[in-house]
């Protein structure tokens, strides 16, 4: 039943409020239970041997000496976990991901995995497990794995999407095209072209939370999984499917998380933990270290662009033209389809074309990383755009303004839009304090948008009246920051209670129907969408209650700021029911009151969001110091302000860093050499300034308070923000993310000569 | 295996345990003494998120040997509030939003503290670099300095 999503615009009373989170107190004493700080009695303590090569065979592997040291319980390889995925593709490369089977695919492939009675005797078992590899020819770079010469990473990969089907195994795993018009008509109206290629680094989400887990599965069947995860229904799903147990037989539990941005979607380790614990027979616990976060979890694609855009004197674009080439790490993917959707969603092109191209490379299988892949493609349209804005000698901002996307504007990536921010959001950055602040010597302003579709999914949600008329709420998607306040003054808003009275928790998988994971900003959206719905299940029952304790018709009581009234004319004269003394009544009237929903959350809200960033960057050094920023975004409905600010500001501060110094930096050998937060190095507390935010409030239509998901669109301008300040302190375009200070004093030293 | 027997103080109360020699603080808080306040981020002394004082001064545990702490005074996350009273950083790191995932939260709370008890009227910059060793993924760190600003004012006018 489509939800009414007539509450829209009205006044609320807790929505927009700004209460303390629920679970803060345990946060801020230690207390709450991360993924690491859970232990089972008798656990034991797994390790994971991974592949020191990009690409070898696997000639054998012998454990028979580490099988035979005190203190290791089990160990297992790729032969204990058989392939049960039936020509899944998918389900397939996810199980070798896990553990490597004939060949490893990157430098950190798990080979083997060790459960022991510590860790001390795990590591020494790990050294006693010998491999014989066949080191075969590896590549790693994105351009470089096209290239005719390069090592056939997968022998049963043929390029998807291109008529007639390749003869020839290749890297290139599909190729897509969006669009639509007829884009060299386009380029021929066009007075000035803007062409270039451009270059991102692949960079790690950089959540602090390393993965871990704690499995316990028994000689029966039965099995359970403690977890850091943006989704344990997903987990569970896939585990269980990996390790032929029946779905329902597998409890998990999340913990807390300790960041996520995409990069606890995917399965790692947890089959492994899974599939030693039910060969040991005991419960065992396996974290990663920062060192495997880095090399084996699931970082974002480098990337290649070619961008071209025309536009005629008057600011007009009239056509664009994107080749994007992603990379998926070690395994297909379709990276580069997302790159090509989002790429020019921000504009009202006739003309438009994004084409992709996935890629297959010596790296760990690719992860999604907050709005996964739009930042890179921003980072191309948004350079081009403004070099255009330059060459014809027209503001940046109101070239944007004038191509802006309306309601009614037919995507590039297909849909047309119903009401959307992102004319807005550039109405708001022209007029903003920060536009007109003056600059300083060696300083330069830059501006940038970004897109992102937003997702539903499948959602559901338990609302539970006690018996003192307090509510629980129990939700199955991850609470990644601050979600349980949002969906708690959701809660309270509909059924007029106190937010004080709502208490919120995440189910275990075994308490609740599926839910798809928290992504694809989908958090408040959907959950709050299936806690709308449950609340307003609660009310019929809470107005059927207190009909029955006033013996008159169900249809007769209405529910207005958390009492049951009568109405209409045959209702009597009734002083109203609180919700306290309904509940306190419901062993009487029928038993206890609860409102269930279930629903597939259609209709996200597509978010967009303008950045402006002022740079200062030393000629000397090339170091580049980010000394104002301001995010301007449409969040539909704020519901918690404060905790939409954090989602702007962070994702505004991860982007900074991947375009001024985070990058992973492989080694002629195909290994990762800066596996760490030394070498790796994500944005400090000096690093930054005060990142000011402006919420704008578009709402969207196919949500009760009009929400859009807010969590992702903050991190897609940034890369072209920065660009395009460091083109206007010192003059010089750069199109090579990150822009770190080799880079900077290098094209500065270049421009000299 | 043979063990270290150490004696120490943590957070007021005298405490004993045994540890292997080359064992962090780190492991020995966590996986000994069941005090999982203190997180490990990297074990690599880079993140900050293992932050705990010995004698007044702020540590990587990770970077600590647990036989190392013999006789000190070591000071963790979960000794900050006093009682129900919870420290004016803890407040005031909820009141502002300055968590979001969390996980860097005691870290953070416990270099504040250091910050703020050798310099009770920090300049944003002294904040900013006074935390510069602890990382936080979520926040961009504007409403951690934010709290920590709001923390100095409140205690230094009380």
């Amino acid at each position: 039943m489509p939800l009414d999503t007539n509450f829209t615009n009205q006044k609320f009373k807790q929505v927009g409020t700004r209460p303390l989170r629920p679970d803060g107190v345990d946060k801020v004493t230690g207390r709450a239970k991360y993924g690491a700080d859970y232990n089972a009695p008798g656990q034991l303590i797994a390790l994971v041997l991974r592949s020191p090569h990009a690409h070898a065979r696997i000639k054998k592997i012998d454990t028979s000496k580490a099988e035979k040291l005190a203190g290791v319980k089990a160990i297992i390889t790729s032969a204990d976990l058989p392939d049960l995925t039936a020509g899944d593709r998918g389900m397939r490369d996810m199980l070798e991901n896990c553990m490597a089977r004939k060949k490893v695919l990157y430098d950190g492939h798990a080979v083997a995995a060790v459960a022991a009675i510590d860790q001390t005797t795990a590591r020494k078992a790990l050294k006693l497990i010998q491999v014989d590899y066949e080191i075969l020819p590896h590549v790693t770079d994105v351009d470089e794995a096209l290239k005719p010469s390069a090592p056939v990473i997968h022998n049963d990969i043929f390029t998807e999407g291109v008529e007639p089907k390749p003869t020839k195994p290749s890297n290139n795993n599909k190729r897509a095209s969006f669009g639509h018009g007829d884009i060299e008509q386009g380029f021929r109206e066009a007075d000035i072209i803007v062409e270039h290629t451009y270059k991102t680094e692949q960079t790690h989400q950089g959540y602090i939370e390393p993965h871990a887990c704690v499995a316990n599965v028994s000689p029966d069947g039965q099995g359970e999984l403690w977890v850091c995860t943006q989704g344990h229904f997903v987990y569970r799903n896939q585990c269980a499917a990996l390790l032929g147990m029946d779905i329902s037989k597998l409890r998990v539990t999340a913990s807390e998380i300790g960041g996520g941005f995409g990069g606890k979607t995917h399965i790692w380790t947890e089959p492994l933990a899974l599939a030693l614990s039910r060969k040991a027979n005991r419960p065992v616990k396996l974290t990663m270290s920062r060192e495997e976060v880095f090399r084996c979890s699931g970082p974002t694609s480098s990337t290649s662009i070619d961008m071209k855009i025309g536009a005629k004197r008057d600011g007009t674009i009239t056509a664009a033209h994107g080749v994007l080439r992603y990379h998926g790490g070690a395994f297909p993917a379709t990276w580069a389809e997302f790159g090509a959707m989002t790429a020019f969603a921000c504009y009202d092109l006739k003309n438009v074309k994004g084409e992709s191209i996935e890629v297959i490379v010596n790296r760990p299988k690719t992860a999604a990383y907050r709005a996964p892949s739009a930042p890179m493609a921003a980072f191309a349209v948004e350079s081009a755009i403004d070099e255009l804005a330059k060459k014809i000698g027209m503001d940046a901002v109101e070239l944007r303004i004038k191509n802006a996307a309306k309601q009614g504007t037919q995507s590039s990536y297909g849909p047309v839009y119903g009401p959307i921010g992102i004319g807005a959001t550039l109405e708001a950055a022209k007029n903003h304090a920060h536009m007109k602040a003056p600059l300083g010597k060696n300083q330069g302003r830059g501006m940038a948008c970004g897109f992102w579709f937003n997702f539903g999914g499948q959602t559901c949600c338990d609302i539970n009246v006690t018996p003192d008329g307090t509510v629980t709420v129990a939700v199955g998607t991850i609470d990644v920051g601050g979600s349980r306040a949002s969906i708690g003054l959701m809660a309270a808003e509909e059924l007029g209670i106190s937010y004080e009275d709502v208490r919120v928790v995440i189910a275990d998988t075994s308490s609740l129907g599926h839910n798809d994971m928290t992504d694809g900003s989908r958090g408040t959206f959907s959950t709050g969408l299936a806690t709308i719905a449950a609340a307003r299940n609660a009310i019929k029952v809470l107005c059927a209650r207190a009909a029955k304790m006033w013996d008159i018709p169900e249809d007769a009581v209405v529910w207005e700021d958390g009492h049951a009234k009568p109405a209409g004319t045959n209702a009597g004269n009734f002083p109203p029911l609180s919700i306290k003394e309904i509940a306190a009544a419901a062993g009487n009237t029928g038993g206890p009151i609860a409102g269930h929903n279930e629903l597939v959350a259609d209709g996200a809200g597509v978010s967009f969001a303008t950045h402006i960033c002022d740079i200062e960057v030393d000629p000397e050094t090339g170091r580049s110091t980010v000394k104002r920023y301001t995010v301007i975004q449409d969040a539909g409905k704020a519901i918690h302000p404060s905790y939409v600010e954090g989602q702007y500001q962070g994702g505004a501060a991860q982007g900074i860093g991947w375009a001024l110094n985070e990058e992973y930096i492989y080694g002629k050998d195909g290994r990762l050499q800066n596996a760490g937060f030394l070498d790796y190095r994500i944005p400090v507390c000096s690093d930054l300034p005060f990142i000011d935010t402006m919420i704008l409030e578009i709402p969207n239509p196919n949500h009760p308070y009009g929400v859009r998901g807010v969590g992702e669109t903050s991190i897609v301008p940034p890369l072209a923000a920065v660009a395009n300040a460091m083109s206007n302190a010192v003059g010089i375009r750069l199109t090579h993310i990150p822009m770190s200070p080799p880079r900077v004093l290098k094209a500065i030293s270049a421009r000299k000569h | 295996m043979s063990g270290v027997h150490v004696s120490t103080t943590i957070n007021g109360d005298a405490v004993e345990f045994v540890c292997n020699a080359d064992e962090p603080l780190l492991d020995v808080l966590r996986n000994r003494l069941g005090m999982t306040g203190a997180k490990e981020g990297c074990g690599t002394g880079d993140c900050g998120a293992c932050s705990v004082t010995i004698n007044g001064r702020l540590v990587c545990s990770c970077l600590v040997l647990g036989a190392e702490i013999q006789g000190a005074k070591v000071g963790t996350i979960e000794g900050m509030a006093k009682g129900d009273q919870l420290h004016p950083l803890q407040k005031n790191f909820i009141s502002h939003a300055a968590l979001q995932c969390g996980i860097c939260t005691p870290g953070f709370l416990i270099a504040a503290k250091a910050l703020l008890d050798k310099n009770p009227d920090p300049s944003e910059e002294e904040i900013r670099f006074g935390l510069a060793g602890n990382l936080c993924r979520c926040t961009g760190y504007d409403k951690i300095v934010r709290a920590v600003q709001a923390t100095a004012k409140e205690m230094r006018g009380a």
